[in-house]
């Protein structure tokens, strides 16, 4: 990498802010308490603008290329979005403030929970989870806290299908549960079967993916819901993949008792190099009263003006799980999803999942034949390969991937889901042009093509990189962390 | 078609004859068929010039602190923002990245975290630190739960001085882990209760959880207090304010073992409540107990230098059920505001902030400590002090709102022998007219008794 860092730029005496001078008499400083050292770096205002454009410029982003990674619908952020959410009325805005100062923001709250209960069937919706993990993590506070308060206490286990992401076992185990896995069946579902054999009265609930990570919509799902409830159980589903489902179906009708949406996938508001993201979640009525503490409320009639509509934040909720986070979510992110939802509308919202499902059927078909194929049907938002043909010769997915790099393109999601060998999930979303899709088949044919013909070129990938692969192993085995002298 | 959506009915056509489909609904066949394509009852689409008038409405019935002073705090603060800050993150080749997997293409993500994370060492005088939890509220029940994994404990003692979302947010963390939490008060001068601390602090504890400077503004003693936990075999966690320590010793030197913030303060404005980001760090032995993502640096193919995720195996995605945390998705957006804040500020600016703070805020208090009716309860501070007012405090900021001024926070909701109370917060944003006009008024309302 060719740029230094901020502590290999600084030199003493440089500054980068003025403040103001001090306009009141000074106070004696508690000269015990104080430190003697604050190592941190001195630039100028330019240099640091330098060194982290510099440092913008070895990213690879949505801005600046197609990036079908897999389960995590890297689609277009829109512009404006970035523009209302840093408007002064909802930035500029502390969050204790007293609620009648702040109508505009608990609208927006109130009424972006409304529009996500309607898209998801769900009716009650917390937008206090501020990543999808913390979603699932609420949703499954409230199923334990649901048969709690039944007295049903034996319930220690949850079921997570083996095609599930990695943060619902984790999740599960955060809530003190014991993560029973259920196989998949030959066509991807979840295996029927092995689910009623597995499902009694010590399961809490199911977490599933649906579409899961196969990008195929489960084909048993209504029974799926049937065994799970049949046996006193809850219906969790992960709504990474809602992308699919715009539109289409509402989760809520079949058969799904918690569902966290990612505002940061479905909500086209930006991932940021990792978050911030958005994780609200929506639930069955009977289940409303176990929302994170405090849930945004309205009240009183719409008058001529909607005078008498005041919007209030609900503490009064005894059985709540209690708040998740310090305060009502990650806000600016609903600003943004807001944004989203009011421009597309029910009709737009269907035109997204469909164009997302048309393009990736269009690449599982390019690249049928080239490719494994282990669950030969059609797909909907994302299509799932194996490398195992190029893995015979040498060339695994690893590599593939960082061929693709050289040839413009960001990888999809590798060695996942984990009951894929050598997996490749592509996920194009409904933002990428016909044009677009067509280069990118035409460049995963080549790597094909070169797998078998010349290896090496691919195996030795990426080469148009600010670095050549790295050294994981080393990096793990003797940790640096942080900048030392 | 949405102007979000290249494809034209041309376009969809070539696909569906690809295919080999009449429909788009036909590759919507797994869904019941009584389920599929609802009608989903949503406000009629708008403009871009509708939606950002809509937005500006909504925006505008907001009282935003440009237009008022504000005295408020209590775990959201109003700090300078360098125009810097917002260029940087506004980059789309940062905000539109997804996590720095592909260590190749994402050199400057992965670089600006590892700066980061110096940098959160730095400023708390910690070893090692994470590449950034969702708030300071759930950095501080991860940190809790970490105590729990490393000391094979299973009780946590915190404060009543430990923000109280904060401690709720660790009692919803740890419902279903079978974790017990002692809560211990505080003394005259509204720093821990020592003996009560001695006490609480048995063989199960596995954990002090403090926070420094406390919800109601004072110092604690760290130093002490991690003596008392190591002596009682449990960890010192401590929950700190980023600007203050800009001028106070790390709570590394103090003895602390994890370190938690609200990173907020450092180059994000309140956004009522979020986006924020957790600071976490700690020593080194228990690194391999840390939740969330670590950056490293290592060298590439041909021996230059790069950054990677690294350590992953205590993370979901490779341990499932085994990992340390479920995080997944972080803050990595606002970590890298705190990075060019803190690199903006730098050594001086740092110092100068909490400083003018320091000094500002022991101005406001002495000058409204000396008004007839109003006094000021508790020992040192640092930015926020407890006043008690001679009328009732939702009266008091009742009637500043009046004059345009956000009040402090009241602090009955919480403490109830506080009822009589408000929490004052006082930064550089804050100058001498805006503290002179709060002191007026306060005198005002005090005498209008």
């Amino acid at each position: 990498m060719t740029e230094s860092l901020l502590f290999e730029l600084s030199a003493p005496g440089r500054v980068g802010c003025r403040l103001p001078e001090l306009d009141v008499p000074q106070a004696a400083l508690p000269e015990e308490l104080l430190r003697e050292e604050l190592p941190l770096p001195e630039l100028s205002e330019g240099e640091v603008v330098r060194h982290f454009t510099r440092l913008s410029q070895l990213n690879f982003s949505v801005d600046t290329g197609f990036y079908p990674l897999g389960s995590c619908t890297m689609k277009y952020n829109p512009k404006m979005h970035e523009e209302v959410a840093r408007y002064a009325g909802f930035t500029q805005v502390h969050p204790w403030q007293d609620e009648s100062t702040v109508q505009g923001a608990l609208q927006l709250m109130y009424e972006l929970q409304g529009y996500l209960a309607e898209i998801t069937g769900l009716p009650a919706v917390s937008l206090q989870p501020v990543a999808g993990a913390h979603g699932e993590l609420t949703g499954m506070l409230i199923i334990r806290a649901y048969h709690q308060e039944r007295g049903d206490e034996g319930r220690s286990t949850v079921l997570v299908p083996d095609s599930a992401h990695g943060t619902n076992p984790a999740t599960a185990a955060m809530c003190g549960y014991r993560v029973v896995t259920v196989p998949s069946d030959a066509r991807g579902n979840i295996d029927v079967q092995e689910l009623g054999t597995l499902m009694d009265d010590s399961v809490a609930a199911i977490m599933l993916t649906n579409p899961n990570t196969l990008g195929l919509f489960d084909e048993h799902i209504l029974q799926v819901a049937e065994i799970v409830h049949g046996a006193g159980g809850l219906v969790y589903c992960d709504g990474a993949n809602m992308n699919a489902l715009l539109g289409v179906a509402r989760p809520g009708e079949l058969g799904t008792d918690v569902l966290h949406l990612n505002l940061h996938k479905t909500f086209s508001t930006p991932h940021g190099g990792g978050g911030p993201g958005g994780g609200g979640t929506a639930v069955t009525e009977e289940l409303s009263a176990f929302l994170p503490l405090p849930v945004v409320s309205r009240r009183g009639q719409d008058g001529a003006g909607g005078d008498g509509v005041e919007y209030y934040l609900d503490y009064e909720r005894p059985r709540s799980i209690g708040p998740v986070s310090g305060f009502y979510g990650n806000f600016g992110v609903m600003v943004k999803a807001y944004a989203y939802l009011r421009s597309l509308g029910a009709k737009g919202l269907r035109e997204v999942s469909e164009n997302a499902v048309l393009s990736a059927n269009y690449i599982l078909r390019g690249l049928r034949g080239y490719y494994d194929l282990p669950y030969d049907r059609s797909c909907l938002h994302e299509c799932v390969f194996s490398g195992k043909i190029q893995a015979k010769l040498g060339v695994h997915t690893l590599d593939i991937a960082k061929r693709l790099i050289d040839l413009g393109f960001h990888p999809p999601t590798v060695y996942f889901p984990l009951i894929v060998d050598e997996a490749l999930m592509i996920e194009p979303t409904e933002t990428e042009s016909l044009e677009t899709l067509d280069r990118f088949v035409e460049a995963m044919r080549q790597i094909a093509h070169e797998a078998e013909t010349e290896p090496e070129v691919v195996q030795g990938a990426p080469r148009n990189t600010p670095v050549s692969r790295l050294d994981e192993v080393g990096a793990a085995r003797k940790p640096n962390l942080r900048w030392q002298e | 078609m949405s102007s979000y959506i290249p494809n034209t009915e041309g376009d969809r056509a070539r696909i569906l004859d690809t295919l080999g489909a009449n429909t788009v609904e036909e590759l919507f066949e797994a869904v019941p068929a009584e389920k599929r394509y609802p009608s989903l009852e949503l406000p009629r689409p708008l403009s871009e010039i509708e939606v950002r008038k809509l937005l500006q409405g909504m925006a505008e019935k907001n009282a935003d602190l440009n237009h008022h002073p504000s005295f408020l705090g209590a775990g959201s603060y109003h700090h300078f923002v360098p125009s810097v800050v917002d260029h940087i993150i506004g980059r789309g080749e940062f905000y539109t990245a997804y996590t720095p997997y592909q260590p190749e293409v994402s050199q400057g993500t992965l670089a600006a975290i590892y700066e980061f994370q110096t940098m959160v060492c730095a400023l708390t005088g910690m070893d090692v630190a994470n590449a950034s939890m969702y708030d300071g509220a759930t950095a501080l029940a991860e940190a809790g739960l970490m105590a729990v994994r490393a000391t094979r404990r299973h009780k946590l003692v915190t404060m009543t001085s430990v923000h109280p979302t904060h401690r709720r947010v660790l009692a919803t963390y740890t419902q279903g882990m079978g974790v017990e939490i002692e809560e211990v008060g505080r003394a005259e001068d509204g720093s821990a209760d020592i003996p009560h601390v001695e006490r609480a602090l048995d063989g199960a504890a596995a954990a002090l959880m403090v926070q420094h400077p406390n919800f109601l503004g004072s110092m604690e003693d760290l130093a002490r207090l991690s003596e008392l936990a190591h002596g009682a075999g449990a960890l010192l966690v401590a929950s700190v304010d980023p600007v203050a320590l800009g001028m106070l010793k790390t709570p590394g030197e103090l003895g602390a073992d994890i370190v938690v913030a609200e990173g907020q303060c450092l180059g994000s404005p309140p956004s009522y409540g979020g986006p924020y980001v957790g600071l976490m760090a700690s020593r080194m032995k228990h690194l391999r107990q840390m939740p969330g993502r670590l950056v490293g640096m290592t060298t590439d193919t041909e021996g230059r230098r790069g950054f990677v995720l690294t350590l992953q195996p205590r993370e979901q995605h490779i341990r499932r059920e085994k990992a340390t945390s479920n995080i997944c998705s972080n803050e990595a957006l606002v970590a890298l505001a705190a990075a060019t804040y803190l690199a903006v500020m730098g050594k001086r600016g740092l110092r100068q902030v909490a400083e003018l703070c320091y000094h500002k805020a022991h101005y406001a208090a002495q000058q409204i400590a000396a008004l007839p009716g109003y006094e000021r309860l508790l020992g040192r501070f640092f930015k926020e002090f407890v006043i008690r007012t001679p009328v009732p405090p939702a009266e008091v900021n009742e009637r500043l709102w009046k004059k345009g001024i956000i009040g402090g926070y009241e602090l009955g909701k919480e403490y109830p022998d506080l009822g009589d109370c408000l929490l004052f917060c006082v930064t550089e944003m804050n100058n001498r007219d805006e503290i002179d006009l709060l002191v007026a008024s306060l005198k005002e309302i005090g005498i209008g008794k």
